[in-house]
């Protein structure tokens, strides 16, 4: 779902040919990228059919099948509680895909608007937006996590929040750059002369003209959102217990027992590390697609 | 150039600002105070004078702007104060953490350019062979292991196939350099890798770039060796980004490794943070926060001027 939703927008970008055969050239000339689109919408299907493909309940605890090796019946073993780590790993791929999702999106988005914007009204508005995103910049990400998370408490939402808020400096950063060089075109000149409000110019004009960036932008924070909400759930700061999520899987127990029971420290990286790796090879190959710079290399 | 460098440093008031008053309020937002969670270990009704007594003499119970310009005068003069939690000098307690971040920053940062200059280099000149297939996926496979777990992985396998454990008690390097390497080896490895990824990356675009010129071209029809024209003509264009990105990672490794110093149990800056923000010291944590603010402003002020410096077509105003 996603690929064809980004690849037809490569299209709106390019300007030719239908959809499809986007698609398929895309798949021709970068098979890499269309391995990682493969394994993101295997991902994404997973996560919303955890319940229909998950062969156990990922909260059921069975305690007479605590710490079991990987066997015909869990086929990745159990973890501390009797909880099946395959079930618990498929449920957390929701987890993940959440996360990674609303955090892309409303980072991406929130700062790709704030980036125009400030290019667009330049002057002391793009000198006072540019000072307060420095700001931003500066400060360390992980205190920004904490403090959210000691105000207003644990919890998928305030995960989301805590990783979508510094990754809103860094898109506008982006799009500002991008926006900047269109500020000067003459179709936003046309615009203003037109007598058009300035919301209706960054948002009709200038914003669908960043698409580019703003994609490319997209597909990276997918995978840093899941990256850090490992980190953030493995410190105990993300998602609690006993959602079923990849970072909390490795927390605790899977650090106590990891001699006795490697499957529980093994098993739930290779799924963080897997989701990354496929949105990565996706992202790397659609910024060589829209990027016009190298595809004239 | 002086003029910008001026300009630059000026600039760096406000945004140092910024981040002090946002952490001073953010801090005191956060719900409970240092006070009541040390007596909260003592006993279940603890009296509220001593509660008020203690706060009095934290400085707690001052307005909050008076707290704030107390603190901002202190900053000025280079005083940070006292922590809260321990009573010791701000300095001191950051000092021994700093140097084992420090000495891990830069052992992560040698194997990051140990792998990534020449993997880049080779992967830009064999580009779209299985090679440049092979360091590519390397690489992003680098960005995509969370280094956490990647040192997990090692402990275990450590246990696992050597019965042996890294020691867990850190030896400064001065006072015994090998059993300080044993320990720090590990976690400068899980954090090297996906360090290096990010400027392996970055080596091959910039050499892809570097290499279309035109320069490199008429060193090429000249019969020039292969060698030299990639060691002085292309490398050295190329290293520009590599090293912005370089420093850039290192300024991050100095505060942000909280989750692999857990891992390993190191007691670096990302676990003083954690604690200091879990005890609501308020002095500490506003402290820690500056340094690490600090240190990225100074880093990409650097860069800025190094760009100036070895670039001579960029010319700021």
């Amino acid at each position: 779902m996603a690929t064809r939703a980004t690849v037809a927008d490569a299209r709106d970008v390019s300007g030719r040919g239908s959809w499809l055969s986007e698609v398929g050239d895309f798949c021709r000339q970068r098979p890499l990228g269309a391995i990682g689109a493969v394994v993101v919408v295997i991902n994404i299907l997973v996560g919303l059919g955890a319940n229909v493909i998950a062969p156990y309940d990922p909260l059921a605890t069975d305690y007479g099948a605590m710490l079991s090796s990987p066997s015909a019946g869990h086929w990745l073993g159990t973890d501390a509680f009797g909880r099946d780590v395959l079930s618990r790993i498929i449920y957390g791929s929701r987890t993940a895909m959440l996360v990674g999702f609303a955090c892309a999106f409303f980072g991406a988005t929130v700062g790709a608007v704030i980036g125009v914007t400030s290019a667009y009204f330049a002057g002391r508005v793009d000198l006072l937006i540019q000072r307060v995103m420095d700001i931003f910049l500066a400060f360390p990400l992980i205190i920004l996590a904490l403090a959210v998370v000691s105000i207003l408490g644990t919890g998928i939402t305030n995960v989301i929040m805590a990783i979508t808020i510094p990754m809103i400096p860094r898109a506008a950063l982006v799009a500002r750059s991008s926006a900047l060089a269109i500020r000067e075109l003459p179709y936003v000149d046309a615009a203003r002369a037109a007598g058009f409000r300035h919301r209706r110019i960054i948002l009709r004009h200038m914003l669908p003209n960043v698409m580019a960036p703003y994609l490319i932008m997209l597909t990276a924070y997918l995978g840093q959102a899941i990256l850090l909400e490992a980190s953030l759930s493995f410190l105990g700061l993300g998602v609690s217990e006993p959602t079923a999520a990849w970072g909390l899987m490795l927390r605790g127990a899977a650090v106590q027992f990891a001699e006795a029971a490697p499957w529980m420290a093994i098993f739930p990286g290779l799924a963080i590390s897997l989701a990354v790796f496929a949105f990565n090879l996706f992202g790397d190959s659609l910024r060589d697609a829209l990027d016009p710079r190298l595809k004239t290399q | 150039m002086i003029k910008y460098i001026v300009k630059r440093l000026l600039l760096m008031i406000p945004t140092l600002l910024g981040v002090a008053v946002l952490i001073f309020f953010l801090m005191r937002v956060v719900p409970g105070d240092i006070v009541e969670l040390r007596f909260a270990g003592e006993s279940a009704f603890a009296q509220k004078e001593n509660l008020d007594k203690e706060r009095a003499r934290l400085g707690l119970d001052r307005p909050l702007w008076q707290q704030f310009l107390t603190w901002m005068l202190g900053i000025v003069r280079l005083d940070f104060g006292t922590s809260m939690w321990t009573g010791a000098p701000i300095i001191e307690e950051i000092k021994l953490r700093a140097t084992l971040s420090f000495q891990l920053a830069v052992m992560a940062t040698f194997i990051a350019v140990a792998l990534a200059i020449p993997l880049g280099v080779v992967a830009a000149l064999k580009q779209d062979t299985w090679v440049d297939y092979v360091v590519r996926i390397f690489s992003i496979a680098g960005l995509a292991t969370p280094s956490f777990w990647l040192g997990i992985v090692f402990i275990l396998m450590l246990l696992i196939v050597f019965k042996w454990l890294p020691p867990m008690v850190y030896t400064p390097f001065w006072i015994d350099p090998w059993q300080n390497m044993l320990q720090l080896i590990w976690p400068a490895l899980a954090v090297g890798y996906r360090y290096s990824a990010v400027a392996m990356r970055m080596t091959r675009s910039a050499m892809l770039e570097v290499l279309r010129e035109d320069y490199i071209r008429t060193a090429r029809a000249k019969g020039l060796w292969q060698k030299l024209i990639l060691s002085r003509h292309a490398l050295k264009n190329a290293m520009l980004p590599v090293l912005t990105v370089i420093a850039l990672e290192f300024a991050f490794l100095m505060g942000g490794l909280v989750v692999t110093e857990q891992v390993f149990n190191l007691n670096g800056l990302g676990m003083l943070f954690v604690e200091s923000v879990a005890r609501r010291d308020y002095t500490l944590t506003q402290a820690l926060v500056m340094l690490v603010a600090f240190v990225f402003i100074f880093v990409n002020f650097t860069v800025d001027l190094m760009y100036a410096w070895l670039d001579p077509r960029i010319r700021f105003r």
